[in-house]
């Protein structure tokens, strides 16, 4: 772009530079700004990281809410002084910078460079802090309860791509308007309609869906993650306390949407152990009727209710040592009489 | 040292805005010619013909048996329904008989009769006013279902509307927002201040500028029409699996939403070419004012994004119509496809509505402040930049889907990458506002407020470009209210403080003050005490678009629906405004430039002439110089022989 006339390009009167008199004229207020702005932040970070910090949500139920109530207190410790600038800001320039009624103009600065580099320095800055800090959270258990795909990046201990290896407990999410069920592969394939898990035990929730987009949102143990159909969309968590939570829909999926919830608990591992036995014997005439366990259950071409294609996890794993009821008996030659969705447990 | 003078005369046909060769002007009575009413006849003639049409070729096939209607008959009935509104319009009367070898003719249009508000007119001041008008009407029916929802959710149970009713109204009231307010600044002050600002007598493309306008009434309608045949249940963003096994309501949203692209895609394109080609001499980059920039690159980006809403729209009728299995997985199909085609639109979209507001907030900043605009450059690498690296993070949308988890980290930099020529908004906020001689004036006050607001609207978007954070977050009221805050309270106050400022310059009239003020503080107060609370509702596990929620949150649900309901009474203030000083006040005396603006457009008198310069002007000096000592910003081309240094350098 060539240089615009009228506006000399080798020097740039207009462009104020930090010298007297200038200076002189600048300084009460950068001194006052500053003195308010840093007084202010000084006593409300402190207070919104330590105080308030620790009842952000989503709690610190798991691991996984833990982590991410963590990013919730950095950042927002972080954009607290960011925020308080701005506002000092607007608030000092319109008590202290007013016309009050005179028709003169101000002076005409149109720059100054180091106030530009040092902004930009400073917003590259943190910008760059939070991506380093974001990516790093991602890959440690503040990243796991968010749908990471069929093959996620971060892993606990024990995970195995191969269902046969894999020392992990497995629960399946179901969606399906409007519901949710919830199948346990170690457990005879049985599938529940409310949500419960052991504590201080690591999950792996494999979330699909049959027919439309859902979201699966465990609030208290901070899940998130979309169950599309076709698709097996895993997320870990492992509960650091007894309680109930709260599953819902978080990705609009029609009529119900707002029905779409479910009660879930977090119990011991005994009161697992009793509960997945009763579900177990409760279940016993349906479970055969249910579709084989498969990662995700869609319609295939030969009538089928599931990709055969897909590789079934078996009941090997049962982390918690409770007494599996074996292999799933269902009948994979004759799913036509069976319910098309393995919701039929009630 | 002899300064050379050269001869800058600019040449001086040109011909009337619009129709520069067009010889033969026809004369007849004003129901002779085509206006709205033809063109509504033309609707209805081309919608009763495509619906039969439709029934004709796929009468016995409904893909939802029972409702009377079916896709094809319903979406050919919207489809040739608008090519008869526009025939009726007569938008196909001047390519017409070019095609066919005859003489062109149009209707007069240097009249500044009323009735040529109601007509295909080529007047970029006339579109203007007529995108004026409807934005604003489209703005309230959309602000109205709004007020149901917050009724619905006044009671964590369902009280008022049946489930299904309850989602088509979330849908209509996003979809109307997210795609009719696309050009809610764009259309009107875009249309209406960009030639003047420029220094151009007309836009490059009228016939394009009066298109895209006239597709927005047909948009609306037929939008509007999906509440008749059972709605759609998506939501604004249309998500595909559910979109495909939707009731006919569906069909509306999908041509609607397409033809709102294909009215983005030509506004955009009249603008860029307008903007690049029709400067004045001397305008130069460094010249344009800020508005004008921003307006450009939101252009840009409607030219690049809205060919894909055109396409995913396109190919989600084609799976409801026709039968391709594009969105459905069982056949082959993928449920993410919709998700990235609408998000890789759906991104640059939300940009196309901030843009604009940074524009008219930075536009009116040194004119409040009495002061140049500070790193006036550097504003424009950041509009640039914004414009730019929208179109890498559309998957932050997908962050919890499963695909692409690894990523994440990209998207998540690129994002975040965003709030650095974000920030510097608030850059040139500081050094413009710094020493200033502030005039809290009305639409300065709005400006503040854009300000106040978009700030909360940026960092709140931090948490969410944060993986971890956003899986709290993510499909909650905290996106909701994230979203609210920079597109209503960034953007819509930034079009009120246009509003306020350039009504003056467009219709003659400036708003009461006073009323405007209440207008302002009571809408200021009354959108943070609506979407302020919605954070922590989201946060405290209140998925989007539900009609139920928990017992626990609803004092907080109930506080936000009273705080909306006093949204609706500001607006209706502001309403009360603009029909009494427009109106009913007619008697108050005429101020040509009442802030005292250095800008180009205030140069021009009221009522504008059609060509709106005498003359091409002649730009010796910046928009923004104020307190420079520098004379006006244009000097007529018959005192060029006397003028400054920078005109006769050119």
């Amino acid at each position: 772009m060539s240089a615009t006339p009228g506006e000399p390009a080798a020097s740039r009167p207009d462009l104020e530079r930090a010298s007297t008199p200038v200076a002189n004229v600048n300084r009460p207020h950068v001194i006052r700004i500053i003195s308010i702005w840093g007084v202010l932040s000084v006593v409300l970070a402190p207070i919104v990281y330590f105080v308030w910090g620790p009842h952000m949500p989503p709690g610190n139920m798991s691991n996984v809410a833990r982590g991410q109530q963590f990013d919730n207190q950095v950042l927002a410790t972080v954009a607290t002084p960011v925020v308080l600038f701005i506002w000092t800001y607007l608030g000092y320039s319109i008590t202290c910078f007013r016309s009050r009624g005179s028709s003169d103009d101000g002076p005409p600065i149109k720059g100054h460079r180091g106030f530009q580099a040092s902004w930009l320095l400073g917003t590259t800055a943190i910008v760059m802090a939070l991506f380093v800090f974001g990516t790093y959270q991602l890959i440690t258990p503040a990243g796991a309860g968010t749908g990471s795909g069929a093959n996620p990046i971060w892993v606990p201990p024990g995970y195995s791509a191969t269902a046969k290896t894999n020392k992990i407990l497995q629960v399946q999410v179901i969606g399906q308007q409007w519901r949710w069920t919830f199948r346990y592969p170690a457990y005879s394939g049985v599938e529940t309609t409310q949500l419960e898990i052991p504590v201080g035990v690591e999950i792996q929730f494999n979330v699909t869906s049959l027919d439309v987009i859902h979201e699966f949102w465990a609030q208290q143990l901070a899940v998130k993650a979309d169950a599309n159909p076709g698709v097996n969309n895993i997320a870990f968590a492992r509960a650091n306390r007894t309680g109930s939570v709260d599953v819902k829909c978080a990705e609009l999926c029609g009529t119900l949407h707002g029905a779409m919830v479910t009660t879930g608990a977090v119990v011991t591992q005994a009161d697992f152990t009793s509960w997945i036995t009763t579900q177990v014997k409760v279940h016993a005439a349906d479970i055969p009727l249910l579709p084989p366990y498969a990662v995700t259950y869609l319609p295939t071409p030969d009538g089928g209710y599931y990709d055969p294609g897909q590789d079934p996890v078996p009941d090997t794993s049962a982390p918690t040592g409770s007494p599996s009821s074996g292999e799933p008996t269902g009948d994979t030659g004759s799913p036509a009489s069976a319910a098309p969705s393995p919701s039929a447990s009630s | 040292m002899s300064i050379e003078t050269v001869d800058i005369l600019p040449p001086v046909d040109g011909g009337q805005p619009g129709n520069p060769d067009i010889e033969t002007f026809i004369t007849r009575s004003y129901w002779r010619q085509p206006n709205i009413f033809t063109g509504l006849v033309g609707a209805v003639v081309g919608y009763a013909f495509g619906h039969w049409l439709g029934n004709a070729i796929a009468g016995s096939y409904q893909q939802v048996v029972g409702n009377g209607e079916n896709n094809h008959a319903l979406t050919l009935g919207y489809i040739f329904g608008t090519v008869g509104w526009l025939a009726g319009l007569g938008v196909f009367n001047y390519p017409a008989r070019k095609l066919l070898g005859y003489q062109p003719q149009a209707v007069e249009e240097n009249d500044q009769k009323f009735n040529r508000y109601f007509r295909y007119s080529l007047d970029h001041k006339v579109v203007g006013i007529q995108y004026l008008v409807a934005m604003l009407f489209y703005f309230f029916v959309a602000g109205l279902f709004a007020l149901v929802i917050r009724s619905e959710l006044l009671s964590p149970t369902r009280h008022l509307l049946a489930p299904d009713t309850y989602l088509e109204i979330v849908g209509e009231h996003g979809t109307m927002m997210m795609m009719m307010m696309t050009s809610a600044i764009l259309g009107p002050f875009g249309n209406y201040l960009i030639p003047q600002m420029i220094g151009s007598r007309r836009m490059a493309f009228p016939r394009l500028e009066a298109l895209s306008f006239w597709l927005t009434p047909a948009a609306f309608t037929i939008l509007l029409s999906s509440l008749i045949v059972g709605g759609f249940p998506t939501g604004w963003t249309g998500y595909a699996p559910l979109s495909i096994q939707a009731k006919e309501g569906m069909d509306s949203y999908l041509v609607a939403f397409g033809l709102m692209a294909v009215s983005m895609i030509l506004a955009g394109m009249n603008i860029v070419v307008t903007v690049i080609n029709y400067r004045a001499p001397g305008m130069t980059w460094t010249r344009v004012p800020l508005f004008v920039w921003s307006i450009l690159v939101t252009a840009l980006l409607m030219v690049l994004a809205a060919p894909i809403l055109v396409v995913a729209t396109y190919m989600a009728l084609m799976d409801r119509t026709v039968q391709t299995a594009l969105f459905d997985v069982n056949h082959g199909g993928s449920s993410y496809l919709w998700q990235n085609l609408f998000w890789f639109f759906g991104h640059p979209e939300v940009y196309i509505l901030a843009l604009p507001g940074f524009g008219i907030t930075l536009e009116l900043l040194p004119v409040f402040a009495r002061k140049p605009a500070f790193a006036y450059r550097t504003v424009v690498a950041g509009f640039v930049g914004v414009g730019t690296l929208s179109f890498f993070v559309w998957q932050h949308h997908l962050f919890d889907s499963g695909i692409n988890p690894d990523m994440r980290p990209v998207v998540m930099f690129t994002t975040e990458l965003i709030s650095i020529p974000t920030g510097i908004i608030y850059l040139c906020m500081i050094g413009t506002l710094w020493r200033g001689r502030i005039r809290l004036t009305v639409p300065m006050l709005f400006s503040f407020g854009m300000l106040f607001n978009f700030l909360i609207g940026g960092i709140s978007g931090v948490f969410l470009s944060d993986v971890p954070a956003d899986g709290v977050a993510h499909g909650s009221f905290f996106v909701m209210s994230h979203f609210h805050y920079t597109i209503m309270g960034g953007y819509i106050f930034a079009f009120f403080a246009g509003l306020y400022f350039w009504l003056p310059k467009m219709i003659g009239r400036r708003l009461n003050d006073r009323l405007g003020k209440i207008h302002f503080w009571t809408m200021f107060i009354a959108f943070n005490a609506t979407f302020l609370p919605l954070f922590a509702i989201g946060e405290l596990g209140m998925p989007r678009r539900v009609f139920e929620y928990a017992q626990r949150l609803q004092t907080l649900n109930d506080w936000v629906s009273i705080s909306a309901y006093c949204i609706g009474l500001s607006l209706l203030i502001f309403v009360y405004n603009f029909i009494k000083s427009t109106i009913i006040d007619d008697k108050v005396p005429l101020e040509q430039n009442p802030w005292d603006s250095r800008g180009l457009e205030w140069t021009v008198p009221y009522p504008a002439p059609v060509d709106n310069f005498p003359a091409t002007p002649i730009v010796v000096s910046g928009p923004y110089e104020y307190g420079t000592g520098a004379g006006p910003m244009i000097v007529v081309p018959a005192a060029a022989a006397q003028t400054t240094n920078d005109a006769v350098a050119l």
